[in-house]
């Protein structure tokens, strides 16, 4: 059995396509639509797009807040000192293998969740729905907190539930270790984020075209064989807008690190080490710089998922 | 994680606009009260409105204690300023950090700033503080103990004023002391008491998490063993020699390294701070801690509310400081709040006065026996109400005297950070490696060659 998709729906031509002549009312309508998104555009320029620039002016220099005066330019040194430090390149790594985990178990238990949510009965849909996404209205500190305050080795919970199971014990030191460490660091992202996916999974799955499944229940298929034919293939733009959020946002992971370790047990993640060179060190010539690099990181994720898997970004909106 | 959260809302709010005569009339409101927010922001703001100025107190979350000397005194100033507290984060680094980059952005509001020892330098060296005058200097510094003066100074200039000073006391269960046969009215060593913890299978509760508080350790090892993380001091940063690798630094990790493998620092000596260490204590296996005195008042704190025996506080012992070595006294940590008056200030003679009457010794004393902590000032040591509710104070003068500061200078960040890096965990220390580790960081760190 092949993979079943709906033919492409006819596009019809936006209305304001370049033509060879361009008429009047595409004219106004192009106005108009400069006019409504105008000043959006203006205000996000203001508020990202001047910050990003102040900051790759800044990483040229060496530059520290408590002394302005000695403000000098140095070129593309501070790449230089970034660049040639392992800590940058640990924290690479770190934020990757936090990134890479919680993504990919983010995808497997939003998708279950989504499936749930779209097959409960109506009665109990909106106190489910509501239910699962309790945890993402959690503010990230607080929620950092409260896995912390499980895990301590004092206040938590956690090491007397669990000391059944080998390896625990009640002098389990969860954030004394790298691994453990990130362990409850990766389980709190998780918790708090599986919600947003599965949200943006439930949306996807609402677009499945009922008639695709009919027919294949028709011809015999089994659940296994819809989920992989039908259902899956239908959904996969709404799998990759998912995955790149989230990757973008797991990639910028700070709150739990902050809260937890603070940076100990070899815990940062290149946020972290943005914020303990800007604001702790108040190197802002260096951690511009930590900052412009982290930058281009996420813009390379963002665009390799949207060249290489061909994310269709205008899909996850219902346009198109 | 906003930005993300913002593509979601932005989808699902569109068409939730009201109709718009409704959304006119909210216009306005909202106009309005746009602009009584504004004007009561002037107000605060234009100290100078209505004839009394206010002064702006940033403090550090206590018990409410600073609050309370802040109203006292402008009850005494009798309409000549009034004292507004403003507090500040929990965590010393965090204060710091919201402090300078308002004071990099010449931050008139900020009068009065209760400022943590360790990072006083770094604002003087900035320009931040407003120079103290010379009769405000004589007059805050009389019996005050000699730690809190030399944290309050930089480049042999008084640029803060002294307010309360911290130590930490070596506290024991005197059943545990007495059990192993320590006398504990002689001074004791590290050696010996990890000794008598082990043979009594009870902890010595240190702090080792990755913070100021190793720092914090560290530093009254080093001193205690005779040196100091910094050796030769300067306010050029490549030109600050460290102490780590002397004999007394290479001491100080064994003896770290000693304490983290005998086995009596806990399960968590890693992540163990102030307020873990003291709720171990507390606990069935508490036999040593070394702490500030804020650990007695909880205790009792504790006896009052049902949470905990009475008989456990009545078994507190209460010691100055292990020693590093038998024969040379240790040098106990040095902490405490003094107080900066902003140099951006509008008024900063108003400033000092108010700092002299915040320090007063009748409110260093009300504000040790509410929220224990221990006062500057050597006189509040005799108070009859003082030592009724805390019969160690006599221990804390001493202790006050004999303590040591961490390295005073504008780049402690950095020198503090460097150590919290390579001495963590503690019972990674290795006493040929380590030293030399830390060493080789701080100075890159400090030549602004590598990250931190």
């Amino acid at each position: 059995m092949s993979t079943t998709t709906l033919p492409p729906a006819e596009k019809t031509q936006p209305v304001s396509a370049p033509d060879a002549k361009t008429s009047d009312r595409a004219k106004s309508e192009r106005k108009l639509g400069w006019l409504l998104a105008g000043p959006a555009l203006a205000v996000m320029l203001l508020v990202t797009a001047y910050p990003i620039a102040q900051a790759v002016y800044d990483s040229l220099f060496d530059f520290r807040l408590t002394d302005p005066d000695n403000r000098s330019f140095t070129g593309l040194s501070n790449y230089g000192v970034i660049l040639s430090d392992w800590l940058w390149w640990r924290s690479l790594l770190v934020t990757g293998f936090i990134t890479l985990v919680t993504v990919a178990v983010e995808l497997v238990l939003g998708f279950a969740l989504a499936m749930v949510m779209a097959k409960a009965l109506s009665t109990i849909r909106p106190v489910l729905r509501a239910a699962i996404l309790i945890p993402y209205a959690v503010i990230t500190v607080v929620s950092a907190f409260a896995w912390q305050f499980a895990f301590d080795i004092q206040t938590g919970f956690v090491n007397s539930w669990f000391g059944w199971l080998p390896g625990i014990s009640g002098d389990t030191d969860w954030f004394g270790g790298t691994w453990t460490s990130l362990l409850v660091i990766c389980l709190a992202e998780i918790w708090k984020t599986t919600p947003f996916i599965s949200l943006l999974l439930l949306a996807g799955l609402a677009q499945v075209p009922e008639v695709l499944q009919e027919a294949a229940k028709v011809d015999g298929a089994s659940w296994w064989q819809r989920m992989r034919k039908v259902t899956l293939p239908n959904m996969k733009a709404a799998i990759m807008v998912a995955l790149l959020f989230r990757t973008l946002d797991a990639f910028r992971v700070f709150d739990s690190i902050f809260i937890m370790t603070g940076g100990a047990n070899a815990t940062e993640s290149v946020s972290f080490l943005a914020y303990r060179q800007t604001i702790s060190r108040l190197e802002i010539g260096l951690g511009s710089a930590v900052s412009v690099l982290l930058f281009l990181a996420v813009v390379f994720i963002a665009m390799s998922f949207i060249k290489g898997f061909k994310v269709d970004l205008s899909q996850s909106r219902g346009e198109g | 994680m906003p930005d993300v959260s913002r593509v979601g809302d932005d989808s699902m709010r569109t068409g939730r606009a009201g109709p718009p005569h409704s959304r006119r009339r909210r216009r306005g409101i909202a106009g309005a009260a746009a602009a009584g927010l504004l004007s009561s922001v002037l107000a605060a703001c234009g100290s100078d409105e209505g004839g009394v100025p206010t002064l702006t107190w940033y403090t550090n979350p206590d018990s409410g204690g600073q609050a309370e000397i802040a109203a006292r005194c402008t009850e005494a100033a009798d309409g000549e300023y009034v004292i507004e507290s403003a507090v500040l984060p929990r965590e010393a680094s965090q204060q710091r950090e919201q402090l300078i980059r308002r004071l990099a952005a010449n931050d008139a509001s900020i009068d009065i700033m209760s400022l943590d020892p360790p990072f006083i330098p770094e604002f003087a060296e900035a320009g931040f503080l407003a120079p103290v005058p010379e009769d405000v200097a004589d007059r805050v510094t009389e019996d005050v103990v000699e730690s809190a003066i030399e944290g309050s100074t930089w480049n042999d200039e008084l640029v803060a004023v002294p307010f309360w000073a911290n130590t930490q006391l070596l506290w024991y269960r005197e059943s545990v002391a007495e059990a192993a046969g320590l006398d504990m009215s002689q001074p004791v060593t590290w050696d010996e008491i990890v000794q008598a913890a082990q043979e009594q299978d009870v902890q010595v509760g240190v702090q080792g998490i990755r913070a100021e508080a190793l720092t914090v350790w560290f530093n009254a090892l080093i001193e205690s063993a005779g040196g100091s993380i910094i050796e030769e001091n300067s306010t050029d940063p490549s030109e600050i020699e460290l102490g780590l690798t002397s004999e007394a630094g290479i001491r100080a990790a064994e003896v770290m390294r000693m304490i983290a493998t005998s086995g009596t620092a806990g399960p968590a000596l890693s992540t163990a701070n102030e307020d873990s260490t003291a709720t171990a204590f507390e606990g069935p296996n508490g036999g040593f801690n070394v702490n500030y005195p804020f650990i007695y008042p909880r205790a009792l704190a504790g006896v009052e509310a049902g949470t905990m025996d009475a008989s456990v506080p009545e078994d507190y012992g209460w010691a100055i400081y292990p020693r590093v070595d038998a024969d040379t006294p240790a040098a106990p940590p040095y902490g405490g709040i003094n107080l900066g008056v902003g140099a951006f200030s509008e008024h900063p003679d108003l400033a000092f006065a108010a700092t002299e009457c915040i320090t007063s010794t009748e409110n260093q004393a009300y504000y040790f026996v509410t929220n224990g902590n221990p006062a500057s000032d050597t006189a509040v040591y005799d108070d009859p109400e003082v030592l009724e509710q805390f019969p160690m104070a006599p221990t804390i003068r001493d202790s006050l005297e004999l303590a040591a500061p961490r390295p005073q200078t504008p780049y402690y960040s950095e020198v503090s950070g460097g150590i919290q890096r390579v001495y963590h965990p503690p019972s990674s220390v290795e006493p040929e490696q380590t030293p030399e580790q830390a060493t080789e960081l701080i100075n890159a760190v400090l030549r602004k060659e590598q990250l931190l």
